[in-house]
């Protein structure tokens, strides 16, 4: 069992950290090259979401907390931003709430595709807290 | 901030430098629609060579200028995809409104040796 939790400001610059950080904790898990990408690109959308959405690319504080359970992986992201106030269209694919044409709407729909396990869960103006998780080895031959 | 956009035989190259997320579609998504706008070139090529990751940051940058060039009969070329990133066109749908060439692989590729 692993446990490890950091805090950071919400800069677009911390997203790689965020992805660098995960892939070094799911290390002992021996993922293949496939899953280690998969877990990173999740975990490059929750942050992203955290830094554009949850605050408005103002900045803020976002927590990542990331733990190891024999062979599953748990990342848990959090924010204290505005919340999402319709959690299931937030998660349509293509539904985005953001300000230019660049965002693609799918954020949600790569950590679903990703992940084995997403949870969502929010209080408008309080925060949100976006936990996956991913077991691995389980599609290895 | 090391320049990425070059033109080459009317087509405008894009050499991604590194992991395509949001901070980085953010900040050369301004140059790239500066030079389609300077140079009036119609195709893009994006050379994904150095690319290991890329988010939906980077789906929503493609995306993003594929609207801007297709009305104009503009093409987007993907070159150089690795695996990873060849699965992530699979998935998202991105061979529905990119192209892989040979001809422009090729291209891109010679033009590296000069540098």
């Amino acid at each position: 069992m692993n446990r490890v939790k950091m805090e950071f400001e919400a800069r677009s610059e911390n997203e790689s950290l965020a992805r660098v950080c995960v892939a070094a904790v799911a290390t002992e898990l021996n993922p293949t090259l496939e899953e280690i990408n998969d877990i990173k690109t999740a975990v490059s959308e929750a942050v992203t979401n955290a830094v554009i959405h949850g605050y408005d690319e103002k900045g803020g504080s976002i927590i990542l907390d990331i733990l190891v359970e024999e062979n599953t992986l748990t990342v848990t992201v959090t924010d204290f931003g505005r919340g999402i106030r319709d959690i299931r269209q937030a998660m349509e694919p293509f539904y985005t709430t953001g300000s230019d044409s660049e965002r693609s709407g799918m954020g949600f729909t790569f950590m679903e595709v990703f992940m084995d396990e997403l949870k969502v869960e929010s209080i408008e103006n309080h925060g949100t807290v976006i936990r996956m998780s991913k077991t691995i080895g389980v599609g290895n031959n | 901030m090391k320049e990425v956009c070059s033109v080459t035989n009317n087509l405008l190259v894009i050499r991604l430098d590194s992991d395509l997320d949001h901070h980085i579609a953010q900040r050369i998504r301004e140059e790239i629609d500066r030079k389609i706008m300077e140079t009036s070139i119609r195709s893009l090529a994006f050379d994904f060579r150095k690319v290991n990751f890329m988010d939906s940051s980077g789906i929503g940058l493609i995306m993003g200028r594929y609207k801007k060039i297709h009305p104009t009969g503009g093409v987007v070329y993907a070159c150089n995809l690795n695996s990873q990133m060849q699965r992530i066109f699979r998935i998202f749908g991105l061979q529905e409104i990119t192209e892989q060439n040979e001809e422009i692989d090729k291209l891109i590729n010679e033009e590296v040796t000069y540098e």
